[in-house]
């Protein structure tokens, strides 16, 4: 509920706004992204949830200017500090990287160059983008390490990546993410790659972190567990489209879009009786021969002729945006879909 | 036979043709590449003269230079050797040596290769282990050299006149035995990580015999990397085979492959006659530079992590 | 452990060496007359029948072996056939030759290939990448004699810069002849060696070519672009050092086979070293030399197998870790 009187709300610290991927292929252009928007404010978790291969990595990368050529942004704006960044030449994009905006990759042992001894990438990275003497740096990189929780930081710092665990790894690759301290950071499955033990540890240091720092977090990942945990406001993405958009509680407990009713009755509720795990029939289409209109359609209980034949504009619903012409409401979860 | 019907009929609608049709270099050497075969291949028929019946040959005619230079005769489009053959036809019997050579030793090394790698993959244990240390062996030595020993060897051990006879099949043995490596390697690779499947212990627990298993389930798997490997080698067998006639080893003097001819010609180089060598070499060239396009083209096709 | 990877590399060795000296053994031993091989055809009837109790022709077979095997070990080959001299001086009078090329042509190769290899892994879109693709192809598909044979015709019949055979003017430094001292010998020098490096100077430019586009697009250069390193960094400090290990190791192994590929560039030039030796060893049937010859190849194969296994070792963390 917003209040009239209400001061205006500061201005997003990352704003996207109808945000188009294009993949040339031999079959012609597939759209990869299509007219994505939403916002981040500053020091927000936005959760971003979706099955595999629903566009959500590839929204980071796009934030991040770093899709993988032959892809492309065809249209719209990515808005970072008030500034467009979507369009900016190579090498002011490489300045913002690391300082302004960073990122989290899913797999750690893939992420470090195992060539190089973490405290020379702590270092590396801080004296690329801050003005440190090596000394200074080297002082930081130990810290750092010790803040995200490695063991005996001043001996480990000259240690190489495969001489440290999963988790440990990912931590440094946390630390490597925030020593140039960035305003958000676009974590990809940072935990998906670990083991489960370890999972809501390294999830716990990454809210920390960017709590105390006030750092945002664009935190992508398929587990609605880890978004429940640890997000602010989630975005669900589905076949390159945000489906729905609002506050974690809204979405988990409240969701309006059909499909975020399917994920969420997917989720086994702890502590209910509920027999059986509802299961959303079909699957998600694949890039190449997505359905006209909703992509939603073919999957959905409630689709209409406008379903198929017109894509749904994301509007408000309290205080989610839904993009869907039949959102569901007043329904609680515990019913079938 | 409905295994390669059905890969033919996958093949046409698939990927690979896409490709083959996308990329000049890989059609246009695939053209190219069927031309020499079918030069090799109709020798007999295409060749103006026959270049071992001595009683066609004219000495008159000898060292007569390329139909476009000054003293050359359209009759002899490419000049004459110094016996008075006509250097196309001898080109042509000289090509359809070399490919002989070397399509032969890629299939004898594809089938040793194959072998060895299937049985190692397979059953394991210490065949496997003397059958990989034997690999390891050899690698340490580049396949020119063991080409070279192999046939240099047998040289000096077999007396001469049993050495004529079999030089032939010598030169194919040497050059694939230089060879197999490659595919036992990739093939025990294959069938390791096939053998564990489940499909395998499904048909093995109903009673199928080893072999059988080996050949209606392992195999197919690994037909498309030892394609790709084959099709490379074939480029490197060839060279292989000229490089050794090139230095007196190789293929008998009676039957002389493109190497023979660019030696014979090498030995008259000085006195001007460069036509006898230089022209069995761009033939050559052409021929290893086709298959390397080729084989590159469908090594890149074929790979599933540049798609 | 490091010591027990080294000690599994010199068990492998021992058996290659093993085997070779097995098979050069056969051959001296039972190819022609072994008491001629020693002391050589025209020998006196006298020095033959001391010869042959020396030897113990009627001894065990393995004992003989041993026997051989000691001679070996002190350099003693016997006489070759075809220059009624003791091998181990002819092999020692051809070293050099072999040596000074390969060595030259190895820079050649190196020097040359790898940083053009570099750089089109750096640009693979640019005009000078694409003209360098074409030229690598053409490349590797010229075998090196007729590369040698086309240089000949050009620069030796046609323009008549360079020699077509032999070292020119070499100079004695103790033992060794070297023909770095004078400036026919450098002339001499030039076309075997360019011929030499022509085809491994292609393979190292594709090699590292396509190692290195592969590193640029691993997970941890997208991270590392990720956190805004300079490109050049990244290109060199980053990508560059992690595609030249795996060259390391198919440098070595080349290098190796460049001994073995002078055979054919030695015969084109005749260039007298150990490659045209062994051929003209082979077509005249001088057993003393190929036995020798094999020893001596796979010794060297051996020990340049087993110096790159070490230097791969010294070079990559995660292996010197390995427990």
């Amino acid at each position: 509920m917003t209040t009239l009187n209400a001061s205006p709300a500061p201005a997003p610290l990352l704003s996207v706004r109808g945000l188009r991927v294009q993949i040339p292929t031999r079959h012609g252009p597939l759209l990869a992204l299509d007219d994505v928007s939403f916002d981040i404010a500053r020091g927000e978790i936005l959760g971003f949830v979706g099955e595999s291969g629903a566009g959500k990595s590839l929204t980071g990368m796009a934030v991040l200017g770093l899709l993988d050529a032959p892809a492309h942004i065809a249209a719209g704006e990515i808005i970072f500090d008030g500034k467009p960044v979507h369009a900016l030449p190579a090498s002011q994009m490489r300045k913002l990287r690391g300082r302004r905006i960073a990122a989290i990759f899913q797999d750690p042992l893939l992420s470090l160059n195992p060539l190089l001894t973490v405290g020379d990438q702590l270092t590396e990275t801080m004296c690329t983008h801050l003005p440190l003497t090596s000394e200074e740096a080297r002082e930081r990189a130990i810290d750092w390490l010790r803040q995200v929780g490695i063991p005996s930081p001043a001996e480990r710092v000259d240690a190489y990546p495969h001489q440290f665990s999963g988790g440990m790894r990912q931590r440094i690759v946390i630390a490597l993410a925030l020593c140039a301290e960035p305003d958000l950071v676009i974590a990809d499955e940072p935990t998906t790659a670990l083991d489960v033990s370890v999972q809501a540890q390294v999830l716990e240091l990454l809210r920390t972190q960017c709590r105390e720092r006030g750092t945002a977090v664009l935190l992508v990942t398929h587990d609605m567990g880890v978004i429940s945990e640890n997000a602010d406001r989630v975005a669900v993405m589905y076949a390159g489209h945000i489906a729905e958009t609002g506050p974690v509680d809204q979405i988990v407990n409240r969701p309006r879009h059909p499909y975020t009713r399917g994920l969420m009755g997917s989720i086994p509720p702890v502590d209910s009786d509920a027999q059986w795990l509802q299961q959303i029939d079909g699957a998600m289409p694949r890039l190449a021969s997505r359905p006209t209109g909703c992509a939603f359609h073919p999957r959905c209980a409630h689709a209409s002729a406008q379903c198929v034949s017109t894509q749904p504009a994301p509007h408000q619903e309290a205080d989610a945006l839904v993009a869907c012409w039949h959102p569901q409401q007043h329904a609680p979860m515990a019913e079938a879909l | 036979m409905k295994t390669l019907m059905l890969t033919a009929r996958r093949w046409r609608h698939s990927d690979l043709a896409w490709s083959l049709g996308r990329s000049p270099e890989a059609w246009i050497s695939a053209l190219v590449l069927l031309a020499y075969l079918g030069m090799a291949v109709l020798a007999p028929l295409l060749a103006p003269q026959n270049p071992f019946d001595l009683a066609a040959l004219d000495l008159m005619d000898a060292r007569m230079p390329p139909a476009w230079v000054d003293g050359g005769q359209l009759k002899y489009l490419f000049g004459t050797d110094g016996q008075g053959r006509d250097m196309v036809s001898v080109m042509l019997y000289g090509l359809r040596m070399s490919l002989l050579v070397g399509v032969a030793s890629t299939l004898l090394s594809l089938v040793v290769g194959v072998t060895l790698g299937l049985v190692a993959g397979y059953v394991g244990g210490r065949i496997d282990n003397v059958i990989m240390r034997a690999a390891d062996v050899q690698l340490s030595f580049p396949a020119i050299l063991v080409a070279l020993l192999i046939d240099g060897l047998s040289r000096t051990v077999l007396p001469r006149a049993v050495h004529e006879q079999l030089s032939l099949l010598i030169v194919i043995v040497a050059i694939a035995l230089a060879n197999w490596v490659q595919y036992a390697r990739t093939v025990r690779g294959v069938t390791m990580i096939e053998k564990d499947k489940d499909y395998v212990n499904a048909v093995r627990l109903i009673g199928m015999g080893r072999a059988r298993i080996l050949f209606r389930h392992v195999l197919p798997n690994i037909l498309s990397p030892v394609l790709v490997i084959a099709t490379l080698s074939i480029g490197l067998a060839v060279l292989t085979e000229a490089t050794l006639s090139f230095l007196g080893l190789g293929v008998p003097a009676t039957s002389p492959s493109l190497g023979t001819l660019i030696r014979l010609g090498n030995e008259v180089l000085f006195s001007g006659e460069w036509w006898i060598t230089v022209l069995p070499g761009l033939l050559l060239v052409g021929l290893v530079l086709s298959v390397n396009l080729f084989g590159d083209w469908l090594r890149d096709a074929l790979n599933p992590r540049l798609k | 452990m490091m010591l027990r990877f080294l000690l599994g590399r010199l068990a492998n060795a021992a058996v290659v060496m093993v085997l070779v000296s097995m098979l050069s053994f056969s051959l001296f031993n039972f190819i022609g007359d072994p008491v001629s091989n020693l002391v050589g055809e025209n020998a006196t009837v006298n020095e033959r029948d001391a010869m042959r109790h020396a030897l113990g022709l009627d001894q065990p077979l393995p004992l003989q072996y041993l026997k051989f095997v000691g001679r070996a070990v002190q350099g003693e080959f016997g006489v070759s056939y075809r220059n009624i001299e003791p091998v181990s001086r002819v092999i020692a009078s051809r070293l050099p030759a072999t040596l000074e090329l390969s060595l030259v042509a190895a820079v050649l190769a190196l020097g040359v290939g790898i940083p053009m290899g570099v750089y089109a892994g750096l640009k693979p879109r640019s005009l000078l990448t694409r003209g360098l693709q074409v030229l690598s192809l053409v490349g590797i598909s010229v075998p090196s004699f007729v590369t040698g044979i086309i240089l000949i015709l050009i620069f030796s019949i046609y323009l008549n810069w360079l020699p077509s055979f032999g070292r020119g003017d070499t100079v004695m430094l103790g033992a060794w002849s070297t023909g770095f001292l004078s400036a026919s010998g450098w002339k001499s020098l030039l076309m075997p060696a360019v011929t030499l490096a022509l085809f491994q100077l292609t393979l190292f430019m594709r090699l590292t070519r396509t190692q290195m586009m592969e590193v640029l697009r691993s997970e941890y250069i997208k991270f590392a672009r990720a956190r805004g390193l300079r490109e050049r960094s990244i290109n060199y400090r980053h990508a560059l050092r992690n595609t030249l290990i795996p060259i390391i190791t198919v440098a070595g192994l080349q290098l190796g086979s460049m001994i073995a590929f002078s055979i054919i560039t030695e015969t084109v030039f005749q260039w007298p070293g150990l490659g045209l030796l062994i051929i003209q060893a082979i077509s005249f049937g001088d057993v003393p030399v190929i036995a020798a010859y094999l020893l001596l190849i796979a010794l060297l194969f051996v020990v340049i197998n087993t110096v790159v296994d070490l230097l791969y070792f010294a070079v990559d963390p995660r292996l010197r870790a390995q427990r």
